[in-house]
């Protein structure tokens, strides 16, 4: 019993630690280059894509759970990992093995974007 | 601030501001994209955790979790929390997927105003349309280097 209870408590640990360490280094790349938050994203993606289908992003997933499938890199791991499953039942579902395995998420920020729209007003930014 | 360098032009300034400015704040904004950054991705695990035990599993798991948690990442930017996060959080808001949420819903409700298709439809993609064409993109060169190399 505390043996598991140690177990799940070290499962949160190396998420937080692997999360925050993506996000840290996000954000001192952000302090010395001033890249913009729609860059970093697409950075971050696209070095996720580059990580998983060079292999070495599956074992950091293994390890750190959703510390490595929450951020954005995550999303391009989600793609690329479709894209690989994919390419081995066939041509077809090479090309469209990425977009398939992110589908979930896209169509969730669309669908909750355009709620989000019907309810709220824009207000003015306090800063 | 009293003391102004008089003969100065809008390079002397900058100068000045330089001189005065980073250290600290370099520091502190790491240590809370860090906290944050982790925080959410904890919070990821925990959902995780509540769908496994609800009986979800492999894809259908990982779908369900990034779902929820971009549900309240729109959610939060609805109501205007994640903006004052993200003032204090830098990077730690910005790169999980609740910050790719919140670019989405971010823009889609402030043109609404320019009317429902070229506003609210069509700005909604102004950042993640360049993910989307980049993974999409990269997503089929890889699929076609496994396939055929």
């Amino acid at each position: 019993m505390q043996a598991e209870l140690l177990q799940i408590l070290l499962t949160y640990l190396k998420a937080f630690a692997v999360g925050g360490g993506i996000c840290l280094l996000a954000q001192i790349i952000i302090n010395f280059t001033d890249l913009t938050a729609g860059k970093i994203l697409v950075y971050f993606m696209l070095a996720g894509v580059v990580l998983t289908a060079t292999g070495v992003y599956q074992p950091l997933v293994e390890f750190a759970g959703a510390g490595a499938t929450v951020p954005i890199s995550g999303f391009g791991y989600l793609l690329a990992n479709g894209a690989m499953k994919g390419a081995e039942k066939g041509f077809f579902y090479a090309v469209t093995g990425s977009l398939a395995a992110a589908s979930a998420g896209v169509t969730a920020a669309v669908v909750f974007a355009f709620l989000m729209a019907l309810i709220f007003k824009s207000r003015t930014k306090r800063s | 601030m009293t003391a102004k360098p008089r003969e100065n032009s809008n390079q002397n300034y900058l100068n000045y501001v330089k001189t005065q400015d980073p250290p600290t704040k370099h520091l502190n904004n790491c240590v809370s994209a860090f906290l944050v950054g982790g925080f959410i991705c904890s919070i990821g695990q925990f959902i995780r955790y509540l769908l496994e035990y609800a009986g979800l599993s492999g894809d259908e798991l990982a779908g369900a979790t990034s779902i929820i948690l971009i549900f309240l990442g729109c959610l939060l930017t609805g109501l205007g929390v994640y903006d004052r996060i993200g003032r204090y959080a830098g990077a730690g808001s910005i790169v999980p997927i609740t910050g790719f949420a919140n670019s989405v819903t971010s823009p889609a409700i402030e043109f609404k105003t320019e009317g429902w298709i070229y506003g609210m439809a069509a700005k909604m993609f102004t950042v993640a349309g360049a993910i989307i064409v980049f993974g999409v993109f990269s997503g089929v060169i890889v699929g076609l280097v496994y396939m055929f190399v």
